[in-house]
């Protein structure tokens, strides 16, 4: 909407004539300078910038929708994917939500890549098993997928589907795998998706992982630059989501902490947070700063201490903050616990990683 | 000085000085016609250079009720005006006490905070508690959800109304006639109905929405609340000027102020923190830069204390700075002390 070109926007001609010979010719271009500023570029008065900035407005702007028509049009298109886990489902209000950015983070090795596997698979199965019947694209930039492992998964969790004659391949088939190598090439199979995401029936897109882009193109330095690589891939994640109704799940990684631990707000004075010593040990938060932890819709922790492995609902719009423990089998991610346990305060945003490491037994 | 200050075309401008029309004055006495034709500009043009004039001198000697400046109100009249408002309860007792009774029409108030802490979840409580009829002490009107992140879920805004029905009929438990009447407007789907929800996809869209928002709400007189979530994401993502991001964003403010008390509306904007390099640590701050902090009329930042969500009101030109905890539940917003059972969601 924000490249709507300004001469199909039925102004009166000789105002568009004034626009596109000042080489204002999207409503963008219009829409970012003052009322004033364009009155002293177009050599127009007044009462026309505003009558034309009015209509312009009017014709960029999206239509409105009540709530209740919302309500009603997520309750005919389905509106989840269901992750066959069920307290977890229960906590996310059916599941995976359609339209949104899940986001997994969690240490290496905690079991992100196999919960994308499972999800991957259950998206291609047929309705009829719970699926959505649909493709899936994945995005491997750690050149984590391993078929072998997913068809194991698939033989693990629906023993009477895959034992069927050529449904495995039919499943496998449906799964499509790029590996961009860089931020640009990640870039370009985003923009090529937007008619592949309508054209082919794709139900689900799996970016595994997203930090890994990042990390490759840091090499660049400057602060000012580290802003700039995922600004634009972000936005658009987020927009073709919306615009095609399909889950995105996001996987994301950790990294160390400085001695500060959280941050406070200047009203907040210098505090000696000295409950917090127990959690010297290990100084972790998610990658790719505050401003992508905005930007996800819903937030799971993966996280591993007194000897067990967590899931945490940390950010979501429908949920309470509840932690559901976990295994990792040959059939996938399975809950040890279908209630959940009940995270108090912001507990529910640390991310641990205790007893996982054999060298310190 | 006065010609360089009317709002007209800078081409007519260079040609009325050129010709030596330096003043206002000198235009008072002018016919159309003749000014037409020294200036060599269509007749029309002529009309409305003297339109502008005539506009600008004679506001300066409009009869003015308080005989000072036009436009301007007595502090007394202000007072009795803000005594008679109604204010939008947040859902919690706490937060509404130290806000004076809760978030106050016709001002812009900003609310900030860390991912996860609720801020969606207030702007969807604002959005259901303003169309509490004013039988029961709310400002029965709609709510317009300008969403440019995509965090609205339609399912959360019908348990926190269903939250909300319930928690009235509660508390007006009589059965006399006049509730009877406004009981059935208490549903569920009236109450999704009178949101009135745009999604927005860059900040062009969201500069078009905030301009077209003028034509909408004369259009749907009963709205009383705006709320923006975030008014930050795309400010931070596609902006690489700068200096014209601060322009833009410092325009869409003094509108937003303006809307609020054309139309005796609040207006709410949802923004996200960022870290800036303060006393010699990094602190927390509310995004969208120095300037933009000035643009609001109130302040309140969600943070976490200890294990508590809290409300600290930062800036408020009436009441004073405190903070105040509360509770995301399954009904939405409440308060520490009141009654509820930690429902499960569905």
């Amino acid at each position: 909407m924000a490249n709507k070109l300004i001469n199909q926007m039925g102004l009166p001609p000789s105002l568009s004539h004034v626009f596109s010979a000042r080489n204002i010719l999207t409503a963008k271009d219009a829409l970012s300078l003052p009322e004033t500023d364009l009155m002293a570029l177009l050599d127009i008065d007044i009462a026309l910038a505003r009558s034309a900035m009015a209509s312009i407005s009017e014709a960029t702007c999206p239509p409105f929708q009540t709530g209740l028509a919302l309500l009603e049009e997520k309750m005919k298109s389905g509106g989840h994917l269901s992750t066959l886990l069920p307290g977890l489902d229960i906590a996310l209000c059916g599941g995976i939500p359609f339209g949104a950015l899940t986001e997994l983070v969690g240490p290496s090795g905690i079991g992100k890549s196999q919960f994308c596997l499972k999800l991957a698979l259950l998206a291609a199965l047929p309705e009829c098993y719970g699926g959505l019947n649909g493709r899936v694209i994945y995005i491997d930039t750690e050149s984590k997928f391993s078929s072998r492992r997913m068809i194991e998964i698939g033989e693990g969790s629906f023993p009477q589907i895959f034992r069927l004659q050529g449904l495995a391949q039919k499943m496998a088939g449906r799964i499509i795998v790029t590996r961009p190598t860089s931020i640009s090439e990640f870039n370009d199979s985003l923009q090529q998706m937007k008619l592949t995401l309508l054209q082919n029936e794709v139900k689900l897109l799996i970016v595994d992982s997203i930090a890994a882009l990042v990390s490759w193109d840091n090499e660049k330095g400057t602060i000012s630059s580290r802003q700039s690589p995922l600004r634009g891939s972000l936005s658009f994640l987020k927009s073709i989501s919306e615009f095609s109704r399909v889950p995105v799940v996001v996987t994301n990684q950790v990294r160390s902490h400085s001695s500060d631990d959280t941050f406070h707000y200047i009203f907040q004075g210098h505090r000696k947070d000295t409950s917090n010593s127990e959690r010297s040990e290990s100084h972790l938060t998610a990658a790719l700063g505050i401003q992508w932890a905005h930007a996800v819709t819903i937030r799971l922790i993966f996280e591993a201490h007194s000897g067990h492995r967590f899931i945490k609902v940390a950010k979501s719009p429908i949920s309470s903050p509840v932690a559901f423990p976990f295994v990792v089998e040959s059939s996938g991610i399975t809950l040890l616990n279908q209630e959940g346990i009940s995270v108090a305060g912001s507990e529910i945003n640390a991310i641990r990683c205790q007893g996982c490491n054999i060298l310190t037994q | 000085m006065e010609i360089s200050n009317l709002p007209i075309s800078p081409s007519i401008r260079s040609k009325l000085l050129s010709k030596g029309y330096t003043s206002l004055s000198s235009l008072s006495s002018i016919s159309p016609s003749f000014l037409a034709q020294e200036l060599s500009v269509k007749l029309e043009e002529a009309v409305e250079v003297l339109r502008a004039v005539s506009d600008t001198t004679t506001s300066k000697s409009a009869h003015i009720p308080n005989g000072i400046i036009p436009g301007a109100v007595t502090a007394w009249d202000m007072l009795s005006e803000e005594q008679m408002q109604r204010h939008i309860s947040t859902g919690c007792e706490d937060l509404d006490a130290i806000l004076g009774g809760g978030i106050h029409c016709k001002e812009v108030t900003e609310v900030g905070g860390v991912p996860g802490i609720g801020k969606t979840q207030l702007g969807i409580q604002l959005a259901v508690n303003v169309q509490i009829p004013v039988e029961y002490g709310g400002l029965g009107g709609k709510a317009v959800y300008i969403d440019t992140e995509g965090s609205f879920m339609a399912e959360r805004a019908y348990q926190i109304a269903e939250g909300c029905i319930y928690d009235i009929l509660d508390k007006f438990p009589s059965n006399s006639r006049e509730f009877l009447s406004c009981k059935e407007r208490l549903q569920v789907n009236n109450f999704l109905a009178g949101i009135f929800y745009f999604r927005i996809c860059s900040y062009t869209e969201q500069i078009a929405v905030i301009n077209y928002l003028e034509n909408f709400l004369t259009e749907h007189g009963d709205v009383k609340l705006v709320i923006i979530d975030s008014v930050t994401f795309h400010f931070r993502q596609d902006f690489d000027d700068l200096a014209q991001r601060t322009r833009v964003l410092g325009g869409l403010s003094l509108r937003l102020m303006k809307l609020s008390k054309m139309f005796n509306l609040a207006v709410v904007l949802l923004n996200q923190v960022t870290t800036k390099f303060t006393d010699g640590s990094f602190q927390l701050t509310l995004a969208l830069g120095d300037s933009w902090s000035h643009s609001c009329t109130n302040r309140i930042i969600l943070h976490w204390n200890g294990n508590e969500r809290c409300a600290y009101i930062e800036k408020s030109p009436s009441v004073a700075s405190a903070s105040a905890p509360y509770l995301v539940t399954g009904k939405g917003i409440r308060g520490i002390n009141s009654n509820f059972k930690r429902a499960r969601i569905m």
